[in-house]
């Protein structure tokens, strides 16, 4: 009996593999692929080709008044020339430094928890969450500690987004989990009550949430007592995302298979043990897009605040294109204001890929 | 008739493991479980076996309350089972359970799945947690294994990581449903050499499974089901060199036929 040999491995043909390969493949492999690639290209040239001259070849970047953009391309001056207004918002200009530092902390809180091998990554984590928001708001309010009094209708612009987002996503995540929870109970109460809850809130548009906190809760309120506009809007947004979130984490609940319940039931670990150990951490894992997805149209959503008077970051581009001194110049402005949304919420979506393939476990092999 | 449970655990020897007292279960209009009486001493080993769908698998999974049964009594090592959450718990950390479809964690590593439950049920130290996981994934003879995914693993292997799962928490009962019967042929014989270890240190086991040599092996009992009653509970020999009724003749000659 002969032993086999296996065939030593050969590499691929040439044009099947690296760039040569990847266009014959992906644009070159049938006359439709053809035909489609001929039109991509042509639109490019129509389309994407005067849209980079417009932005960034005749733009200009540099002087101080509409007068010095004369080449015919995007007015960026104007930007630069409002930018501490689109930023900040109506925040006094000598406590800038306040609002500086709260995007420091952030950006070197959020940095770390990029990376695996970060010490103390864990406790950074909750810093965040809990310690982070604290420091913020006494910095951000000011009245205590020696630094002056801001009021809330004062801010504005892109650190208004932010505050708004950034308390509506860490406030609508563990409500959602705890509604999406209680939905799943087998305790009438609390599930009708969680029933009601979600389809209360999801039934009506944000909109009229913020306005009617706005507007109406003023009207039932005790004469005197006022809530804060700012905080109104919050406990708006955080209502109705919340509600949303519940039925994204509902379905991550439902994919685990009841082998997991019985398997964590069957060692002894309680009901919230079981959730926490075990279900949430597989739920969770399987609806980051959902997550994630709910997160961008919150970030999104609050440029609604404009209805109850609030500058978030595109009511202050709006307000500044109306602006006598500046005419001519809304194509630069909303540009601006998509560009500032797409940073962010692209950040979110890549960040939640990387995510994804970090804990993917199951298909590790 | 009714037992005061007090005086069944009482009256009876203090090695009375498990005892199942005219319990009947539905599932809505389907009458799964008929006047079921077990009783379990300890260092028994008990094989159930039967055609599907008999109530096998709900009757072993009455005992740690994964199902619930509507009348009747089951006491598990003198505590009564009802819907008193501290019973349950008293009782879950108690009876060990191996499944079909081994339903390890997939989100945490094969010795994070053995030292989760001392840490958070028994309260161990993490360290001390990792100890006994270590120990019993030696005793199932893999400890290389301890840091991979179960989803890296081999049928056979995750299904003996279940088994140390179990062990760790130190249970005085197993509980094994059809714990083969997702695996290849070749591994069987890996899970069934483990399952017989454990038999031959006294553990107190009930399989329900289809693998008659093993009953053969190392039963005490071997009990048939069908339509959810106790149709015949004989001694392995007995059992299957004189059944007595003709359903079992029936079932014998099907499965020993291959």
């Amino acid at each position: 009996m002969t032993d086999w040999t296996t065939k030593p491995d050969l590499p691929p043909p040439a044009s099947e593999t690296g760039t040569v390969g990847w266009v014959r493949q992906n644009l070159f492999s049938s006359p439709l692929n053809i035909g489609l690639t001929v039109i991509a290209l042509y639109i490019i040239y129509i389309g994407v080709i005067p849209l980079i001259d417009w932005a960034l070849t005749s733009a200009d970047f540099a002087g101080s008044s509409r007068n010095d953009c004369t080449s015919g391309g995007a007015c960026w001056v104007f930007i630069a020339d409002r930018l501490n207004f689109f930023f900040y918002g109506f925040f006094p200009k000598a406590e800038y430094w306040r609002i500086n530092t709260v995007f420091l902390l952030l950006a070197l809180l959020i940095v770390p928890q990029l990376f695996d091998a970060t010490p103390y990554k864990n406790w950074l984590g909750w810093f965040l969450l809990i310690g982070f928001p604290v420091v913020s708001y006494f910095l951000l309010i000011g009245g205590s500690f020696g630094i002056t009094h801001v009021e809330t209708e004062k801010w504005g612009g892109v650190m208004l987004t932010l505050v708004l987002s950034f308390v509506g996503i860490v406030a609508a995540l563990p409500f959602g989990v705890l509604l999406a929870l209680g939905r799943r109970s087998e305790m009438p109460v609390i599930r009708g009550i969680c029933i009601a809850f979600i389809e209360l809130w999801r039934g009506v548009p944000l909109i009229s949430v913020l306005f009617m906190a706005s507007v109406m809760l003023p009207l039932f309120l005790p004469e005197g007592v006022n809530f804060n506009k700012l905080l109104r809007a919050l406990i708006g947004i955080v209502m109705f995302q919340s509600a949303y979130m519940a039925e994204v984490i509902r379905g991550g609940l439902q994919a685990i298979p009841k082998g997991q319940y019985e398997a964590a039931a069957a060692l002894g670990l309680g009901y919230w043990r079981s959730i926490g150990l075990i279900i949430l951490p597989q739920a969770l894992k399987l609806v980051i897009p959902g997550i994630v997805n709910t997160f961008i149209a919150l970030f999104k959503d609050t440029t609604l605040v404009l209805i109850i008077g609030l500058f978030d970051v595109l009511a202050t581009v709006q307000s500044s294109i109306i602006d006598p001194a500046w005419p001519d110049v809304a194509a630069e402005g909303l540009v601006f204001a998509a560009f500032v949304f797409w940073i962010f919420c692209f950040s979110m979506s890549r960040y939640s890929q990387a995510l994804e393939r970090k804990l993917d476990t199951s298909h590790k092999r | 008739m009714q037992k005061n449970p007090m005086q069944a655990a009482s009256e009876n020897d203090s090695d009375l493991m498990v005892q199942m007292i005219d319990v009947n279960k539905w599932y809505g209009e389907f009458h799964v479980l008929k006047d079921i009486n077990l009783t379990v001493t300890k260092g028994e080993r008990i094989v159930i076996c039967g055609p599907s769908g008999s109530g096998k698998s709900t009757m072993i999974r009455c005992i740690n309350r994964l199902e619930e049964h509507q009348r009747g009594q089951i006491i598990v090592e003198g505590t009564e089972l009802t819907g008193d959450l501290k019973h349950i718990e008293t009782i879950r950390r108690e009876v060990g359970m191996v499944f079909q479809h081994f339903n390890l964690f997939p989100h945490l590593t094969v010795l994070e799945n053995l030292a989760l439950a001392p840490i958070w049920v028994r309260k161990n130290s993490r360290s001390e947690a990792e100890e006994i996981g270590m120990t019993y994934l030696e005793r199932v003879k893999i400890p290389e294994q301890a840091q991979k995914y179960p989803g890296q693993l081999s049928g056979g292997q995750q299904q003996r990581v279940a088994i140390a799962r179990s062990l760790c928490m130190n249970p005085k009962i197993m509980l094994f449903d059809e714990p083969t019967s997702a695996l290849d042929p070749e591994m069987i014989k890996e899970v069934l050499d483990v399952m017989v270890e454990l038999a031959q240190e006294g553990m107190t086991m009930l399989c329900v499974t289809h693998e008659m040599g093993f009953a053969k092996t190392v039963a005490n009992r071997v009990i048939f089901m069908d339509e959810g009653q106790i149709i015949e509970e004989n001694e392995p020999n007995k059992f299957f060199d004189n059944p007595q009724h003709n359903r079992t003749k029936l079932f014998l000659s099907q499965i020993l036929a291959h």
